[in-house]
């Protein structure tokens, strides 16, 4: 952190700058320039914390597909099916059990397991053949997605997520003071606010696992050099299927958070594809942290695009990602 | 190499090899003998699809790019056919003659695709396929959401082609012979074009671009004027396209098709120019007549497990295929004799 202040001050000012700024326009009553300006202040808080909660979501999906590519150099094009079937796998182990929590560890447990067959499979019979390993993802997920969509119908499903995740909190935000001098705060669905807070706590863990732990060292070291890690007596096709277990497993526990807080139906495998991929190109691949801070601009872009440009909302992800592809190739925290 | 010689296309007219003669003669006299259905439907359809997978064959093969935006390209081109000239919806339709609205639109197309490269060729290998399957999907969610220009989720019809020297362009024959000679054209060019000095740049860069780079060749420029040469393609063959379905729609840019495109390509085989055009006619019999062996719903199961037996076991696609055969038979008639002198 202080290094980039030291290298980049001028950017460091400016990032620094346009957060004073959010933070000043989410707290502040918004005087009435603002408001004939931007429109009500309700919209722009909601808009913002619409745009964190998805970006929580595109980081725990991303965040697999990322680690998956960091050691293995493998773009799994099916990471947007295994989101798509841990929210179908989720959906049924809950109706079953009728408890969400049994869907969440199910999803997870089912995808990761798939994951490992895949690396076993598949993958590791073409270790080193990046091209053909991506043409294979993208046959798995042409057969994955008619598969699922012959199981399970074109039906929207939406879960039931337990009684204390419904309803609405109230924020300690204002939002406008009546005449009366009432003040009015803003309202906003709890579940939301959890997904914010599984994405945290799920950002977190793996921060610790990769860099507290041993076998995290071992990846982390299998990032840098596979060879050298393999020669150093690790087994490493048993680290290879352990990361595409959680990668995957990850996906597919998004799936079931995702497929709670919006719904599940067949192209959101394409929906999720596409923010994993535009996450990982903007933050760096290979990069968690990378995969947080490209969540975070992506998921912002998209839902501020939405809320003020309607028609042209998918433009300012597609320019982001020009943007930075134009500046830094490898990514805001990719390594060249 | 000398078997390439086989489907077509040796420069020296002497040279020509009998099957190649019989292709152009059964490409040529087909419709005399086919039914609407097959011109149109298979026939024509072949030869679009085959024009636009070999935008990406060229990227691909010589370039070593796999692009995945060349449908999105063809799919620019369409909309403009239908923005700029005349459409039945009534939104747009700016009315231009014919002419200029084909070259606009395929010109336009062009500088898409290289501007699409020049984002994507500053990284390499598996980068390229990600970034270009990202713009191709920004692409799709753009036009399905932006009703000024794109007409949102119900896109464009009625995109009619000129009735030009009183011949209705669209009536089965003309259409037909109108895409053969643009495949042929592109074909013929791009066959040319691997052997000429840019080619074969072109090709030394997919082999080592630090190599050509330490020479002193531009690499970022090459492969941005392949994606451009590209664009003009898959431009032409999108223009095509719109006419043959007169209409155009989110739908015909949906990932589904990007990924029919890709599929065509690697299943015909990615090494000589014939290749697109075997991997559209496989397609296009499989998409008419698969409907007969199983569910039509499944369709895209069959299609996905096609193009993953080839993707796991002949990597070269249908081509490399039929050269493993052919040379096993030829080892096989070689040990013959010796084997039947032993008896």
């Amino acid at each position: 952190m202080r290094k980039f202040i030291e290298r980049h001050t001028f950017w460091a000012i400016v990032i620094l700058l346009v957060a004073g700024i959010f933070l000043w326009m989410i707290f502040a009553v918004w005087p009435d320039w603002l408001v004939s300006a931007l429109g009500r202040k309700k919209t722009f808080v909601n808009t913002f914390l619409n745009g964190l909660t998805l970006a929580g979501l595109y980081f725990l999906v991303a965040s697999g597909f990322t680690l998956v590519f960091g050691l293995m150099r493998n773009v799994n094009l099916a990471h947007g099916s295994m989101y798509l079937l841990g929210a179908y796998i989720g959906y049924e182990a809950a109706e079953a059990s009728g408890n969400w929590f049994v869907g969440l560890g199910v999803a997870f447990i089912a995808i990761a397991v798939t994951g490992i067959l895949l690396q076993v499979l598949v993958f590791r019979r073409m270790e080193g053949d990046d091209l053909r390993q991506t043409l294979v993802t993208i046959g798995v997920s042409i057969v994955a997605a008619d598969l699922m969509l012959a199981v399970w119908s074109g039906t929207t499903y939406q879960f039931a997520p337990p009684e204390w995740l419904f309803g609405a909190a109230e924020l300690p935000i204002i939002s406008t003071i009546r005449s009366s001098g009432q003040e009015v705060f803003i309202k906003y669905p709890v579940y939301r606010l959890a997904v914010l807070g599984v994405a945290i706590a799920v950002g977190i863990a793996l921060w610790l696992f990769l860099n507290r732990t041993r076998i995290g060292m071992m990846i982390r070291a299998g990032v840098n050099d596979r060879d050298m890690l393999a020669a150093s007596g690790v087994n490493v096709q048993l680290v290879f299927a352990l990361v595409f277990a959680i990668g995957a497993g990850l996906a597919g526990f998004a799936g079931v958070i995702g497929g709670t807080a919006l719904s599940i139906a067949p192209g959101e495998d394409i929906r999720y594809l596409l923010a994993s991929l535009v996450v990982v190109i903007v933050g760096g691949m290979g990069s968690v942290p990378g995969a947080a801070i490209g969540a975070l601009l992506i998921g912002l872009a998209e839902q501020f695009g939405l809320a003020y440009f309607p028609t042209y909302g998918v433009v300012l992800t597609f320019l982001i990602m020009v943007v930075v592809l134009a500046v830094r190739p490898q990514g805001i925290m990719g390594n060249s | 190499m000398a078997d390439l010689s086989l489907i077509a296309g040796k420069s020296r007219l002497p040279n020509i090899h009998p099957a190649a003669l019989v292709a152009a003669v059964f490409l040529l006299f087909y419709p005399a003998f086919a039914s609407n259905f097959f011109i149109f439907q298979v026939g024509a359809y072949t030869l679009v699809l085959g024009t636009i997978a070999l935008s990406l064959m060229m990227l691909a093969g010589y370039g070593g790019m796999v692009s995945l935006s060349q449908l999105t390209v063809a799919g620019l081109a369409g909309y403009l056919m239908a923005i700029l000239g005349e459409n039945s919806v009534g939104v747009m339709g700016l009315g231009w003659p014919w002419w200029l609205t084909a070259l606009t639109a395929i010109l336009a197309a062009s500088v898409f695709s290289a501007l699409i490269g020049a984002i994507s060729v500053r990284t390499e290998g598996i980068y390229t396929i990600m970034i270009t399957l990202a713009i191709a999907v920004a692409f799709f969610y753009f036009v399905r959401q932006n009703y000024v220009i794109f007409n949102g989720f119900t896109g464009y019809a009625g995109v009619e082609p000129p009735v030009l020297f009183g011949i209705y362009w669209r009536d089965p024959t003309p259409f037909y012979y109108l895409s053969l000679a643009v495949a042929a054209f592109f074909f013929f060019a791009v066959l040319y074009g691997a052997r000429s000095t840019f080619g074969l740049s072109l090709q030394a860069i997919r082999d080592n671009p630090r190599r050509m780079r330490a020479i002193g060749y531009d690499v970022t420029l090459h492969r941005i004027f392949a994606y451009w040469l590209a664009g003009l393609i898959a431009g032409t063959a999108g223009v095509l396209m719109v006419w043959f379905n007169g209409r155009i729609s989110p739908g015909s840019v949906g990932v589904d098709i990007v990924i029919d495109i890709l599929v065509i390509a690697v299943v015909g085989g990615m090494r000589h120019p014939i290749g697109p055009f075997i991997g559209a006619l496989a397609f296009v019999l499989l998409e008419n007549f698969a409907i007969d062996l199983i569910d039509r719903e499944r369709f895209n199961t069959v299609i996905g497990l096609a193009f993953l037996l080839v993707v796991l076991f002949s990597p070269d696609g249908l081509l490399g295929l039929w050269m493993r055969i052919k040379n096993a038979l030829k080892l096989k008639r070689r040990t013959l004799p010796e084997s039947g002198g032993g008896q």
